[in-house]
């Protein structure tokens, strides 16, 4: 499959009082047409921001992506006049946010809400748009669509709420969906629920998703290649199956054995990471995991590790071989 | 660590919140019913882990059970006293024998005070030690949460997260409860950083014999830290057992959806796994389903479930479950 996406050297930073804060920190990776990416990290990692970068939603000031490219089948975001990227997102990538209540207009009724789209991008009149939105509501399943055209958000559950964001953000069949931590605020058996529809959508509609979460478990069931992020930096990806039974960066190590599994039989101590995450008020110049890095050498705190391959599609930020403790050569 | 003298029992536990409408004359036109008739004990020693989704009614038990909401009706009996019946100093008095540590530790903790005095406080209002004991205390309660005793100066907005339930672990602990509610404690931290309290918690435990209430919705975090689970849905706990048992042989087909509908961390066994997927949503605790609370969204539902509320019954020896299906 060819890539639709890819995102190259991407750096964000946003001016604070305490200083500038480096949130991304030159962040690089593809997308395949109909893959789905997980973005795996802890709050402040950088992971939302990459995103948002790149469809250049971050508020600026603020906020200023410094340096980069994300190229949308061959064309750049970053580069694009405004009204060129407004008809890129909406209706070839679109996104669907964590919280299903305030990312809606509480004034305005759902139908009026999803039909948006499909009349500014897609030039439908009011009618068709109306057809179109209730067929949509009925594929993610929302009973009795047509009724529930006029209903305002606050009148759906958080579950179904949800449901009607990723309609809206499907309406136009858009290429990429991105997804930021979409079912986080969502209870465990309504997450159940939104992942079933999300991956029975992915086989209709054929999209590709970039699916940002914390949560390590249910990307394990949804994603097909994993990035996972610590200080601005992607600091490993490789296929799903790969990432979780051979992890090699100190960092994705630790937050997988940091996590109580339903399946084990006995009961063992947590692996907790000693301190906490980076503070990014300078752009690090050696590796930001090495103050909590067992593993550290030396050069850790020199020089920051870059992505390195270490098997045909694993790569790893790290100077040292975590399986055999011994500085990577 | 676990015995088998119970320290808590609690008996049919009702709260009920009041809907009142009318501006001059009010009058109540309804109910919301958090909790509605709740029974189980905790030995001495254990932890309970109490799991539901949100709206269950989980942390309302966990209130009312230290009278931090007084309870509608049932009883509440620690150490042989039935805290429903007390008031006033009694009451007061009791409160030092359990503590809680809460969800947020930004909301938590008085911003306007200092680490110090926070972990102090209670130990000054219950006449316990004076100031300056009382500072040295909290330098040690620092110490013992893994927090350098250096702190007790600084004010909570200078502490990360995980920093501040640290500093809410050790106010709990001030004045060496016997029995400690934690409601949803790592819920708000990062993952990398949940471990770290976890660890913690169960150090403490283990060091001082504490008996824990864990109030959790994240099933894997209950099970790893829980001697015991209660599974609660709408007001009512469903069923409860020891962790293996529940996790290994859930009867309840409530419990039997939340399991499957919780990722395991390994793209391998998720490729392979069924999962029942519960239609619908949770029902209003204002207007819940008649008989089991549950049979709106079960499976199983047949008419009886409708007419009459499952007895609370013990199905298996210590595996109790309220289901006429099983």
């Amino acid at each position: 499959m060819p890539d639709i996406l890819q995102v190259q050297g991407l750096e964000t930073q946003f001016r604070t009082r305490e200083g500038i804060i480096h949130a991304v920190n030159g962040v690089s990776f593809n997308l395949k047409e109909g893959e789905t990416l997980g973005i795996v990290g802890e709050s402040g990692c950088g992971k939302s921001v990459t995103v948002m970068s790149m469809l250049r939603l971050i508020p600026s000031p603020p906020g200023k992506v410094t340096a980069g490219k994300a190229l949308f089948q061959g064309r750049d975001l970053l580069t694009m006049t405004d009204e060129e990227i407004r008809h890129v997102r909406g209706a070839q990538i679109s996104m669907v946010f964590q919280d299903p209540m305030t990312s809606f207009n509480p004034v305005l009724t759902i139908g009026k809400q999803v039909a948006e789209p499909l009349e500014v991008h897609m030039g439908m009149n009011q009618k068709q748009a109306e057809d179109r939105v209730a067929e949509m509501l009925a594929k993610v399943g929302i009973p009795n669509p047509k009724d529930r055209l006029n209903n305002y958000p606050h009148q759906f559950s958080g579950g179904m709420r949800q449901r009607v964001m990723i309609a809206m953000a499907l309406v136009c069949n858009p290429q990429i969906l991105i997804a930021d931590e979409p079912t986080t605020a969502l209870d465990v058996t309504i997450q159940a629920q939104i992942v079933d529809l999300v991956k029975r959508l992915r086989d209709e509609l054929g999209m590709a998703i970039i699916w940002i979460t914390h949560d390590l478990g249910v990307i394990a069931g949804l994603a097909d290649r994993m990035a996972v992020m610590y200080g601005g930096f992607i600091i490993e990806t490789s296929p799903v199956r790969d990432l979780y039974a051979h992890p090699t960066h100190p960092y994705t190590i630790g937050l997988l054995g940091s996590l109580p599994r339903m399946d084990e039989a006995g009961s063992r101590r947590l692996v907790s990471i000693d301190g906490l995450p980076p503070v990014l008020l300078e752009k690090p110049n050696y590796c930001p995991f090495a103050p909590r890095c067992k593993f550290a050498v030396e050069r850790c705190w020199h020089e920051n590790p870059p992505l390195m391959q270490i098997s045909p599609d694993h790569y790893t930020a790290c100077w040292v071989d975590t399986e055999t403790g011994r500085e990577r050569s | 660590m676990t015995s088998n003298e119970v320290l808590l029992q609690v008996r049919d536990l009702v709260k009920h919140f009041p809907i009142m409408r009318g501006t001059l004359i009010q009058r109540q036109v309804g109910a919301v019913k958090a909790v509605d008739g709740v029974s189980f004990d905790v030995y001495r020693g254990e932890t309970l882990g109490l799991v539901g989704e949100s709206g269950c009614g989980k942390s309302t038990t966990g209130r009312a059970i230290l009278q931090l909401y007084r309870p509608t009706s049932g009883s509440v009996i620690f150490e042989g006293v039935d805290l429903v019946k007390l008031k006033g100093e009694e009451l007061r008095k009791t409160r030092r024998r359990m503590q809680m540590i809460f969800q947020d530790p930004y909301a938590s903790l008085n911003p306007r005070m200092t680490v110090g005095q926070i972990i102090s406080e209670p130990l000054i209002i219950h006449g316990i030690a004076d100031s300056k004991t009382a500072q040295e205390r909290a330098e040690e309660l620092l110490r013992l949460v893994g927090l350098n005793p250096a702190y007790t100066n600084r004010y909570p907005h200078e502490f990360s997260g995980g920093q501040r339930q640290r500093v809410g672990v050790a106010r709990a602990l001030a004045l060496e409860p016997a029995f400690i509610v934690c409601d949803e404690p790592i819920s708000a931290l990062d993952v990398s950083v949940q471990a770290q309290v976890v660890n913690l918690l169960e150090d403490l435990q283990s060091q001082m014999g504490l008996t824990y209430l864990f109030i959790a919705h994240d099933l894997s975090m209950v099970r790893h830290i829980s001697n015991r689970i209660a599974v609660m849905y709408l007001g009512v706990v469903v069923e409860l057992a020891d962790r293996h048992e529940l996790y290994n042989h859930p009867l309840h087909p409530y419990t039997q959806a939340l399991l499957s509908a919780v990722p395991i961390p390994d793209p391998v066994i998720e490729a392979r796994r069924q999962r029942i997927i519960l239609k619908g949503d949770v029902p209003s605790p204002i207007n819940p389903p008649s008989g089991c609370r549950f049979r709106t969204r079960c499976p199983l539902a047949d008419t009886i479930c409708a007419e009459q509320r499952p007895d609370f019954r013990e199905a298996a020896p210590g595996h109790w479950v309220a289901c006429h299906m099983v």
